[in-house]
């Protein structure tokens, strides 16, 4: 898949096989050690960044932690 | 008021397979509507992975919504954690902008499935709203019947990614594509009666010319 910044998609790209080779071969079987790929992502992030701001995007509101929290949606009550 | 929508897919791969494709399911052939996808966050905290993504879709709307919505193009973020020990996948979906014209949020929990072993099972919970004055529920109406027909678009691309992915996997009907395989042998049933019905009209006619 294509970045949202066009400069960003060979770096994205890099950083996605790195990262789909740690979650297989290191994160799913127990080594959550995440240095392998922390240089590729952040060149990454910093292209990605730069072109989110391109894009006028409200990062703040990307980064908003909703998952886990009580700000997600509830389910209605079943009756 | 807000349309709320749920389902309960299975997957006929394993945890740890549906865990990997998820972060290859685009593209594929029913995903054409999604044109980016970036990583914008991602850390492990006590052993689960948090990642935040950020996709551009593609947005068709119907005409009469036009005058609210001018942009042809929609930024979602996909929030997820994987929890490995557990084996618990939760993925948590927005849409940012346009939120008050119509909001879509989706929650999907992906577990080992405890009656099929080594297979997945996905739970699916979808909120639909709006906060336009007069056409709010012809909004979440719209945006229900997309989310409804999008999701069957949306697992039939995840499964051909996996097919993909694993293509040695010994792939047993799921309980989805069940339905979907009975519902098409019922179609095709009806229209063969409705082709008897329709090829034996004439014949009965020219046996009884009389009556015709």
């Amino acid at each position: 898949m294509n970045s949202i910044g066009e400069a960003c998609n060979d770096l994205k790209k890099e950083y996605d096989a790195c990262f789909n080779l740690w979650f297989s071969e290191h994160f799913l079987k127990g080594r959550h050690n995440d240095s392998m790929c922390a240089p590729l992502f952040k060149v990454y992030q910093q292209c990605v960044k730069k072109a989110m701001k391109d894009h006028k995007i409200d990062i703040q509101e990307v980064k908003k932690d909703i998952l886990g929290t009580d700000k997600e949606k509830k389910h209605p009550p079943t009756s | 008021m807000p349309k709320f929508f749920s389902d309960t897919i299975i997957f006929n791969y394993n945890w740890d397979q549906v865990a990997q494709g998820f972060w290859k399911r685009y593209p594929n052939p029913n995903s054409k509507h999604v044109l980016t996808e970036d990583t914008v966050h991602r850390e492990v905290k006590s052993g689960k992975l948090f990642t935040k993504r950020l996709l551009s879709k593609t947005n068709s709307i119907p005409k009469w919504a036009e005058r609210f919505v001018t942009t042809k193009q929609v930024n979602i973020v996909e929030e997820s954690i994987v929890d490995p020990k557990r084996k618990l996948l939760v993925t948590y979906t927005r849409n940012l902008g346009y939120a008050k014209v119509m909001s879509i949020t989706e929650k999907v929990v992906y577990i080992e499935s405890e009656e099929h072993p080594g297979k997945t099972v996905a739970i699916r919970s979808a909120w639909i709203d709006s906060q336009v004055r007069g056409f709010s529920r012809a909004i979440c109406a719209f945006g229900y019947e997309r989310f409804k027909k999008n999701c069957m678009k949306m697992v039939g691309g995840f499964n051909h990614v996996l097919s993909t992915l694993y293509p040695h996997h010994n792939i047993l009907p799921s309980t989805h594509s069940t339905i979907t395989a009975a519902a098409k042998l019922k179609d095709a049933a009806k229209n063969a009666s409705e082709l008897a019905k329709s090829k034996a009209a004439p014949i009965y006619a020219s046996l009884h010319p009389n009556q015709s």
